[in-house]
């Protein structure tokens, strides 16, 4: 294996997600690197003009080449190449002179019995991926590689052992894939699921891979260890396959964890092996170990030459790159003053509402109180075609105080429904501006109508007093039915309490 | 008339409309019917589909098209060399029943040029060998002698020209299978550049090595049959991208001035006295001819024979592993997958195949990568520099084909160590990817054949064919023994 460097990053301390023995009081950490097989979007295979599509018949997308007949040759599909530099660029990789090796294994599904991947030389090295909460985990490599067919056991068990027969559908073989090798820099189960949602929205957004977990266009294989908090060196990983589901991914490494923290606690060690993830059972079972595991005897693929993209070719999918979600966090939490890290960024981001948010910003609109109802407001259908200037117009009536929270989301409710303005809908509503003489007036009244309650109000203990104030609160809303604004009235009520003491 | 019989002349005579493909055609299917029995080149012959292909030249001729520059040629192809909707066999049983759905290239291209396929030719089972005696269905014997072997791998094709089956043939050429059965057989025999004749649709044995070439009585024949085969192939990602080499055209142009070496390294030890001796006869008609003669080593070429043993069959091991009983050709069932890929590999391979599959196994292994393959590789990259040292100081080398002149049955069939220093000569220049071919040169002291080989660097093949034509008219009669 070709050494890539080490990264000059270490990866930021994120939250770690430790567990605690009962026995011995020792704090473990979990480490964990993901490995992700992606299939590329591309219009045909690998080595073959067949389409590459899920889903038909049986078969049927097959020729030569793909079903690996005596005599037929690989060509490389120059669209895998550049939907692979895209993705390497993207994610900070070098793209480097590769070749393609042979992985030598007889399985039925595989028609030639050598699988055509990247080995010591791979086109993507030594990249990083940023975390939403801030932690930068590192890429080993993004190599491509050819996917196999699919087996049907039927009859008997429905499993390879004690089926009837099998049948072999090579629709998949031949199909480009990327894999994705993480550095071992995760240190929580939701780290891990960050990891994949922010390498799915890279894939999205380059156009690599429509990413389909559930199609298997997506599959996610997890080495996960753990250690003593303070050891410097990692200790022995598992490999957990089978993950079909972000959810399982984050079950399956708490598992695991917690398996061979109880190993190790118990005097036992951890064994280098394969285990698959049972979703129903909650738990990793033992597949192959690494004493049994196979020789692939790789060597160079003789049928192929070595792939070098000119800089040229390197620039150019530089130059067509997409901003990046990290990028667009960072810009939109410039924009609106905070740290990208926020939830609203985030989620923003996510929801593809983040170009809205900055052009509502741009046009006036207050940061905080934008991402705001992005967060929470704006999971609606729709809200991507928001007027940034209404949404604009919207918060600073709000900030003005001619809305109270609540009136606020209610008319960016029906901005989205209607495109209207906000203030011909606040007119339509009835929402009227309250100014502070207004309210100062009903407080007033309110205070007199109940001289008990205010009297241990202002001099109640602290615990009595709140009690209270929900009183006083309920009663102004009630007499404005609810158009006050909470915080306007909170300050009225401690300024005439101030002022009676 | 008396029909011509060479290809250069058929498809003259073709063209011009003064013999028919059908008579051609129908002559070559007389002979083979009438001599195939006892020689076993062909394992199929195509007699309904060659005289089909055959009228429907003459149909072009008489509509006043033309047909192509091998118009009307008998051709036997190698049976390793696909052909759509017909038993392609790699000499195994293991391909028991397989039709390929499409035609190699090469087989494209001879019959875009109007040649005509008469069968398919014997071969050490999947080129893996150097008597054809590997052969599932039989060895093919050698039409100078039935007693001794036609060498190979490419033994069919060999003595499907020498005994006038066909006019020309293809092979192919992993370690020497186009050269040294030509040799033994008394024929031209041509490997090309690597990467200058597209192996789409040739049944692979080591990838890296594997070249089809042509075989014919004469050196024009050859450089027509090249010409028509050779050129960029987008479907073979390893092929030269450059159009095909003028060669018929230069073979008038004489060797005056060319700077010839005698490679020492394959004149000593393990070459019989009588072709040395052809050899350096050979060498003394070049410089008559107005080549400027030397010797030069080539250190490397010492190591070729090892580093090949391991680098084909490491190739091999995983060429093959695809004959798993799942998909085409001969299944042996049994309770289980891996049981029943067992039984099918265990009853569809002999057992040279099965020794190669071991062989390259090993290699590849997981601690033995290094000491064997990955050294393989480092010896593989010295030939390559020691044949371009050579090459700084001369335009051609000359070397003898074979060590030996054919061997009788059995000789060395159960002496892997023997049959394998047939290759000697020939296996340096496949390492090297470099073109090289054998031309007959008189007989030994046994009245066989003797070929002498010349080598050229890569994309040498005019000045290669240059040489052979003057070695051609040089050439004394085959039957002269050696004395
Ligand atoms: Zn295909």
């Amino acid at each position: 294996m070709t050494a890539v460097g080490n990264l000059t990053h270490e990866p930021v301390e994120g939250d770690r997600f430790t567990i605690t023995s009962e026995g011995t009081g020792d704090t473990w950490e979990i480490v964990v690197g993901l490995e992700v097989h992606c299939e590329l979007a591309t219009a045909t295979k690998l080595f073959c003009g067949c389409p590459n599509h899920f889903g038909a018949e049986p078969n049927t997308n097959v020729c030569p080449v793909c079903l690996g007949l005596p005599g037929s040759l690989p060509v490389l599909n120059q669209n895998v190449v550049e939907l692979a530099m895209r993705l390497g660029r993207a994610l900070h990789c070098t793209v480097e002179p590769s070749v393609f090796a042979r992985k030598n294994y007889f399985y039925p599904d595989m028609p030639k019995d050598y699988q055509v991947s990247q080995y010591d030389q791979p086109i993507n090295v030594d990249g990083w991926l940023d975390l939403p909460d801030g932690t930068r985990v590192g890429i080993e490599r993004a190599h491509i590689e050819e996917d196999t067919g699919k087996n049907t056991h039927a009859g008997g068990s429905g499993r390879i052992h004690g089926a009837d027969y099998s049948l072999v559908d090579y629709n998949r073989a031949g199909v480009p894939l990327v894999e994705i090798v993480g550095r071992p820099h995760i240190r929580h189960p939701e780290q891990a699921k960050a990891y994949i949602d922010e390498l799915r929205a890279i894939l999205l957004a380059t156009g690599a891979s429509d990413a389909k977990m559930e199609e298997g266009s997506l599959r996610v294989d997890a080495n996960v260890s753990v250690r003593r908090v303070g050891d410097a060196t990692l200790g022995t990983r598992c490999e957990i396959k089978n993950l079909n589901s972000l959810r399982s991914l984050g079950r399956a490494i708490e598992y695991e964890a917690r398996r061979q923290v109880d190993l190790l606690e118990s005097g036992e060690r951890v064994h280098q092996e394969t285990r698959h993830w049972d979703e129903a059972a909650g738990r990793t079972r033992p597949g192959r170990s690494k004493e049994e595991a196979e020789d692939y005897r790789y060597f160079q693929e003789p049928d192929l030459v070595p792939l070098e993209p000119s800089a040229e070719w390197v620039a150019a999918v530089d130059a067509a790159l997409p901003v990046l979600p990290a990028e667009r966090r960072a810009r939109l939490a410039e924009a609106a003053g905070v740290d990208p890290t926020e939830t609203a960024v985030v989620v923003a981001v996510q929801r593809d509402l983040d170009s809205l948010a900055l052009a509502a910003i741009g046009a006036g609109g207050d940061g905080r109180r934008v991402l705001t109802h992005v967060e929470h407001n704006l999971a609606v259908e729709g809200a991507e075609s928001l007027d940034p200037a209404h949404f604009a117009q919207l918060v600073t009536m709000e900030v003005a105080g001619q809305l109270t929270a609540t009136q606020a989301k209610a008319v960016l409710t029906d901005m989205v429904a209607t495109g209207k303005a906000p203030d011909a809908i606040a007119a339509e509503r009835g929402f009227e501006a309250m100014d502070t003489s207004q309210l100062e007036g009903i407080i007033d009244g309110i205070i007199a109508e109940s001289p008990q309650e205010w009297a241990e109000f202002c001099g109640g203990d602290d615990k009595r007093r709140g009690k209270l104030q929900g009183f006083f609160v309920g009663k102004v809303m009630k007499a404005t039915k609810g158009q006050a604004d909470g915080k306007a009235v909170n300050a009225v009520l401690e300024a005439r309490r101030a002022a009676a003491g | 008339m008396t029909l011509p019989t060479t290809a250069t002349a058929i498809a003259a005579a073709v063209r011009a409309g003064e013999v028919s493909a059908r008579e051609v055609v129908d002559a070559h299917l007389a002979a083979i019917e009438a001599g195939d029995a006892s020689i076993n080149a062909f394992n199929l012959v195509l007699a309904d589909e060659a005289r089909a292909a055959a009228a429907a030249v003459d149909a072009k001729v008489a509509a006043g098209e033309d047909p192509g520059p091998l118009a009307g040629v008998p051709v036997a192809l190698k049976d390793n060399l696909c052909t759509r909707g017909v038993p392609t066999t790699c000499s195994s049983r293991i391909l028991d029943g397989w039709r390929p759905p499409y035609d190699a290239t090469v087989v494209e291209r001879l019959a875009g040029a109007g040649a005509v396929a008469v069968g398919k030719t014997n071969l050490d089972e999947f080129a893996m060998g150097s008597s054809t005696e590997n052969s599932a269905f039989g060895p093919t014997r050698n039409p100078r002698d039935p007693e001794r072997v036609p060498g190979g791998s490419s033994g069919g094709s060999a003595a499907a020209v020498a005994a006038g089956f066909a006019p020309v043939s293809l092979g192919s050429d992993t370690g020497g299978s186009i050269r040294q059965p030509a040799a033994l057989c008394g024929v031209i025999g041509v490997k090309p550049t690597y990467g200058l004749v597209s192996r789409y649709g040739l049944v692979a044995f080591a990838s890296s090595l594997d070249q089809i070439g042509p075989f014919s009585t004469t050196v024009a024949d050859s450089a027509l049959l090249l010409e028509a085969v050779a050129g960029h192939d987008p479907l073979d990602s390893t092929s030269i991208d450059a159009p095909a080499p003028s060669l018929v055209d230069v073979l008038d142009r004489g060797v005056d001035g060319l700077r010839v070496g005698l490679v020492s390294e394959l004149m000593g030890e393990g070459i019989a006295p009588d072709v040395a001796g052809r050899v350096r006869q050979a060498a003394d008609a070049l410089a008559a001819a107005g080549a400027e003669i030397g010797e030069v080593s080539v250190p490397a070429a010492s190591y070729g024979l090892s580093a090949y043993y391991l680098i084909a069959p490491a190739e091999a091991s995983s060429n093959l592993a695809r004959y798993d009983g799942v998909r085409y050709g001969l299944r042996v069932d049994a309770p289980t997958t891996a049981e029943m890929n067992a039984a099918t590999r265990t009853a569809g391979f002999g057992a040279e195949v099965k020794r190669r599959i071991m062989l390259g196994t090993y290699a590849l292994s997981a601690g033995y990568y290094d000491a064997y393959y990955g050294k393989a590789l480092k010896v593989r990259t010295l030939i390559v520099r020691d044949f371009e040292a050579a090459y700084e100081r001369f335009d051609l080398l000359l070397s003898p084909t074979s060590p030996t002149t054919a061997f009788r049955f059995g000789e060395k069939v159960d002496d892997p160590l023997a049959m394998y220093l047939n290759d000697v000569c020939t296996i340096p220049t496949n390492l090297a990817g470099h073109p090289a071919m054998s031309v007959p040169f008189g007989a030994g002291a046994d009245g066989m054949p003797v070929g002498v080989q010349l080598l050229a660097p890569a994309l040498g093949e005019a000045t290669m064919f240059r040489a052979a034509a003057a070695l051609e008219a040089a050439a004394p009669p085959l039957e002269e023994a050696w004395s």
